[in-house]
């Protein structure tokens, strides 16, 4: 091991001397107090480290020992239900060690190297595997099934291949390569700022189902695509992730916490293991890994925070699953790489960002995609990459925001004025975006119902002719619109408040499936095409706002589910109600 | 004995060059021996080889570098902290300013703290209630949130703080309870404000204060809420205490901060401040809250001015991003005479669902809290609109609406300095009110809830 010496200390920045043998980007440990840093720029044998820990206390002179080793993650068996913090330590087993508060240089592995796992081997002796086949399984939580794969660059035929219960260390299987035999444990590493290596990049075909309204409906996401949700504070964002990590039909989820508050994390942690996965009726924590850096810990590590949760969803993606990253907020993450880049007095670009800033969001999205996975059953896997930005000021012009939405595929635009009239969630259906929507479309279509796609594009017309009308309204009031025209705005306020309006804590609406989205829409959409055709047919426009059937779809998103006589009697009802009106006003020309 | 250098070599603002040093450490406290019977403090920003970059609390008036004398403390800068702190008045570092004599410490704990370990923490979820309807009925504090005070030059912030810190208890509970005060560069009058209040309550013998005042030296501001939060941790964690800490004005703070930097030459973020402003306020922040198997519990109260009423200026916005919602408040309600100025509309409180319902506060909170939000919004946009076209543009709802948003602030957002209205009051006034609007416009609320609550208005 080499050692170097610290010759300056500048906040989360060391420059250390000695250290010709490094490498860029390898981690080194610095100081005797053997907190962990990595290796970011080389001048000679000058290296500048950025420090994932507080580095107070630290001085001119210390040693620095370098590990010759890439930031990297452990990736086995025992990743659900962890928290980590930004560099995989586990948040659990620290608080076991050292007690409330983070201490500095704890070591620990990510993954407990004691635990025996039941080991179920999908190979037998004698079969010639190649990187990604699956070796065998183990049965990691009630629903995920962790598949043991051959690690990258090991090609040969099984030679021993063994059953039952492992610690993750111990070897599972021995295969012998054109190099001799090689031993295969249950455990690997890979690092985190390299993407994983997989067959054949897909384009996404099928929908994430979250049972969030506006989006199912109007802004859908693709298993396999990338979203950003940029907003304000208070506009939400934190709840739309927290939402889509609860309710999207992924199976399994990588909630990084990236320089974001502490209580947050609590709340997924208390929550989940409460909360059931209406997929598969068990808890939602059987399927979450945490990554959690929460402001307050150290800088550096939150700019890794992102990649070591990359690097495991990716992870779970080569065994063939849906997987579902949220990272609240990149625009932490950002911010951390702007703190280093000015302490390597890097010329700044826009706002203080360095100039790779652009690169490097793009670069962290692109990882998300549908992929053939390695491995010789052609499985496919999807990682779906959801980032929140926070913006400053809510102001959309600037650098995170900009590159974030040049590589994103979907907009969720949160905007305050909605959040301020607690219209959550705050997503504005005027500025939002999916670039999916054709795709998706075909294939609900046929999975839902064939009029799924034109009830959303009437609904999304109303919406956009709302926005029209109302400033019409504004300059000449409401009563210089024709009763067509008053119609289209109670419409619209009615897909507003009964259907994009959407109560998290509420324990029925929280998640709609979209069989019930579409049940609702259409109610909306029926109740306005009778209320035409009255119209037409004499009856009077506040006869109509009487009718007491909108107050029962006003309140179909608090009917549960398995109530699907209650949800559907709602056209019957619509019907009567408009005949019961026409009829009256019939009844009055024949008198 | 520790080494003492005559080795400055440059002192520019706050900043200060020290040659020739050995075994420096990042983030040291630094003694400076100005003249014989003067010492100042500092920190060490930045060790490089042989040189030391030192950040001076108390400015610079006055050094000589050929005369001063430098000593490295070996350790970061400390708080002695012990029970006997409550009742008193401290500087902005720590020192007494009451007269009092120096408090013996029970032991020094460093003010910077360790991080919470987001594992080891427990959700905020305890209903605080502040009298104050604006804030229980609608943005609800909880133990352990932050949940800063948006305000601007001019309007009644401290007033509103001293209330909360007055009236602040927990339902059903006699627990310990004190207040922690953090003032940076207020002006002596808004601290004897606060001092007096608290005396004149009797709240001063459960207070600590720390006080910066506006002609005490701005660096020292770094360091007054890491102190007033390490007395907090003692309390809240050691001694079982609930702590409200009350931080005056986070934005001179920030200023202090931007200073340094400037002095640094460090790339500046947005408006001149520097870039790690966030982190830098999220350790302080995020030192609020509730820690598992501990009873005690830190509740933060930042107050911040906001330049120019802009809630997009750089110290408001990243405040607004780390705690857990903001109460803001509106000069034009001020203008009004309404008290607490209370915008409730760009107000929020995060916590609030863990902190209300059933068992908590009332079952019909959540969905009346909606409810009154939603008829407040529209309301408001009725009344814009009717300043444009005249009342008789309204719609016979919109009339409704317009009318409820101006009882809505007269009747429960305003109220009396002293008034301090229980849950059920803030609750029940919440549905009298939403008598004014048509029982079918009352689409957020349960129609159970409804049923039980909704006063009977019709005449018999």
């Amino acid at each position: 091991m080499d050692e170097g010496r610290i010759v300056k200390v500048s906040g989360p920045l060391v420059i250390a001397e000695g250290m010709g043998n490094a490498r860029m980007y390898d981690v080194v440990r610095v100081s005797d107090k053997r907190l962990i840093g990595e290796i970011i720029e080389m001048h000679g044998d000058r290296a500048s480290i950025q420090v994932y820990e507080e580095t107070a206390g630290l001085g001119p002179g210390e040693p620095v020992y370098t590990t010759g080793e890439a930031l990297s993650v452990e990736l086995a068996p025992g990743l659900i239900e962890a928290i980590y913090d930004g560099i995989q330590r586990p948040l659990d087993k620290i608080k076991d060690r050292v007690g409330d508060r983070i201490e500095r240089g704890i070591e620990l592995p990510g993954i407990d190297h004691e635990r025996k796992w039941h080991f179920e081997p999908k190979v037998n002796p004698g079969d010639s595997v190649k990187p990604g086949d699956i070796l065998g399984i183990v049965q990691e939580t009630t629903v995920v099934e962790h598949r043991i794969m051959v690690p990258y660059g090991i090609t040969g035929t099984v030679r021993d291949i063994k059953v039952g219960e492992f610690t993750v260390v111990d070897v599972v299987a021995t295969v012998e390569t054109a190099d001799g035999l090689r031993d295969i444990t249950m455990l690997t590493r890979w690092p985190v700022r390299r993407g994983r290596p997989y067959a054949e990049k897909l384009p996404p075909c099928a929908p994430l189902v979250t049972g969030q309204r506006i989006i199912d409906m109007f802004f859908p996401v693709a298993k396999g695509g990338a979203a950003c949700v940029p907003g304000p504070f208070g506009s939400g964002k934190t709840v739309v992730q927290h939402q889509l990590a609860r309710w999207a039909d992924s199976d399994i989820i990588v909630y990084v916490g990236c320089g974001e508050r502490g209580n947050e994390m609590t709340e997924v942690l208390m929550d989940f293991p409460e909360l059931i996965d209406p997929h598969t009726g068990e808890p939602l924590m059987k399927r979450t890994t945490l990554v959690a850096n929460t402001s307050d810990m150290p800088v550096a590590a939150r700019e890794a925070s992102i990649y070591t949760g990359i690097t495991i969803a990716e992870y779970f993606r080569d065994m063939g699953y849906n997987v579902a990253l949220m990272a609240d907020s990149t625009s932490r993450w950002a911010e951390a790489l702007r703190e280093i880049s000015g302490r390597l007095e890097e010329m700044p670009g826009e706002e203080g960002y360095p100039a790779y800033l652009g690169s490097r969001i793009a670069e962290f999205y692109e990882r998300a995609g549908r992929v053939k996975c390695l491995g010789a059953d052609g499985r496919e896997g999807t990682l779906t990459a959801i980032g929140a930005v926070s913006p400053p000021g809510g102001d959309l012009s600037e650098p995170v925001a900009q590159a974030t939405l040049r590589v994103a595929k979907v907009f969720w635009g949160l905007d305050s004025t909605l959040a301020a009239r607690r219209h959550f969630p705050a997503i504005n259906w005027l500025i939002s975006y999916s670039l999916y929507l054709d795709r998706l479309e075909e294939q609900i279509s046929k999975t839902v119902a064939a009029d799924f796609g034109d009830l959303r594009k009437e609904a999304m017309q109303l919406l956009q002719e709302e926005a029209e009308l109302e400033e019409i309204v504004r300059l000449v009031g409401i009563d210089a619109l024709s009763i067509k025209d008053r119609l289209s705005l109670e419409t619209s306020k009615s897909i507003r408040e009964d259907f994009l309006h959407q109560n998290a804590y509420h324990e029925v609406d929280t998640y709609t499936s979209l069989p019930k989205q579409r049940l609702m829409l259409k109610a909306i959409l029926d109740f306005h095409h009778s209320a035409l055709d009255a119209v037409e047919a004499g009856v009077e426009f506040d006869a109509i706002m009487k009718l007491e059937v909108r107050n029962t779809i006003a309140r179909m998103k608090y009917v549960p589910e398995h109530e699907e006589e209650r949800l559907s009697s709602v056209f019957q009802q619509i019907k009567a109600a408009f005949i019961g009106l026409t009829q009256a006003v019939g009844g009055e020309e024949v008198a | 004995m520790l080494k003492e250098y005559r080795t400055v070599s440059e002192v520019a603002g706050p900043l200060m060059v020290v040659e020739q040093v050995e075994g420096v450490k990042y983030g040291e406290l630094v003694e400076i021996e100005v003249s014989k019977d003067e010492i100042r403090r500092g920190r060490v920003l930045e060790a490089d080889g042989s040189k030391a970059l030192v950040q001076l609390f108390e400015g610079s008036a006055g050094l000589n570098l050929a005369t001063a004398k430098v000593r490295f403390l070996g350790r970061g800068i400390e708080l002695g902290v012990s029970m006997d702190m409550l009742g008193r008045v401290f500087d902005g570092f720590g020192r007494p300013r009451d007269g009092g004599p120096q408090i013996i410490p029970e032991k020094r704990v460093d003010i910077n703290g360790n991080p919470i370990n987001p594992y080891a923490r427990d959700y905020p979820s305890e209903f605080i209630q502040t009298g104050i309807s604006a804030i229980d009925g609608l943005n609800t504090l909880v133990r352990g949130q932050k949940l800063p005070i948006f305000s601007g030059s001019g309007l009644p912030h401290a007033a509103l703080a001293a209330q909360i810190a007055r009236q602040a208890r927990v339902l059903g509970t006699e627990e310990k309870f004190s207040v922690v005060f953090g003032a940076m560069g207020i002006t002596f009058e808004e601290a004897d404000y606060f001092i007096s209040d608290f005396r004149r309550t009797g709240a001063i013998e459960r207070a600590v204060l720390f006080v910066n005042l506006a002609d005490d030296p701005a660096i020292e501001r770094i360091s007054t809420p890491r102190m007033a939060l390490t007395a907090a941790e003692y309390l809240a964690f050691e001694k079982d205490m609930h702590v409200l800490v009350i931080l005056t004005d986070i934005t001179n703070y920030a200023e202090a901060l931007r200073e340094v930097s400037a002095a640094r030459m460090e790339v500046p973020g947005r408006r001149g401040y520097p870039g790690y402003m966030y982190t830098d306020l999220a350790s302080m922040y995020e030192r609020a809250g509730r820690i598992k198997g501990k009873k005690g519990s830190i509740t933060q109260i930042p107050i911040l001015t906001m330049p120019e009423d802009d809630k997009t200026h750089p110290i408001v916005d990243l405040t607004g991003y780390i705690t857990e919602g903001q109460i803001l408040l509106a000069r034009e309600l001020h203008r009004k005479g309404i008290y607490p100025p209370i915008d409730v509309l760009p107000s929020l409180s995060r916590l609030k669902d863990k902190g209300i319902g059933e068992g908590k506060t009332r079952e019909d909170h959540a969905d009346t809290m909606n409810q009154l939000y939603a008829a407040y919004a529209r309301g408001k946009d009725a009344k814009e609109l009717a300043a444009i076209l005249g009342e008789a543009a309204l719609s016979e709802d919109d009339k409704k609406f317009s009318k409820f948003s101006d009882e809505f602030e007269t009747r429960y957002v305003n109220q009396g300095h002293e008034e301090n209205r229980t849950i059920e009051q803030t609750l029940d006034l919440g549905w009298e009110l939403l008598t004014l609007l048509p029982v079918r416009e009352l689409k957020r609320i349960r129609e159970e809830y409804i049923e039980k609550y909704l006063p009977d208005t019709r005449p018999a």
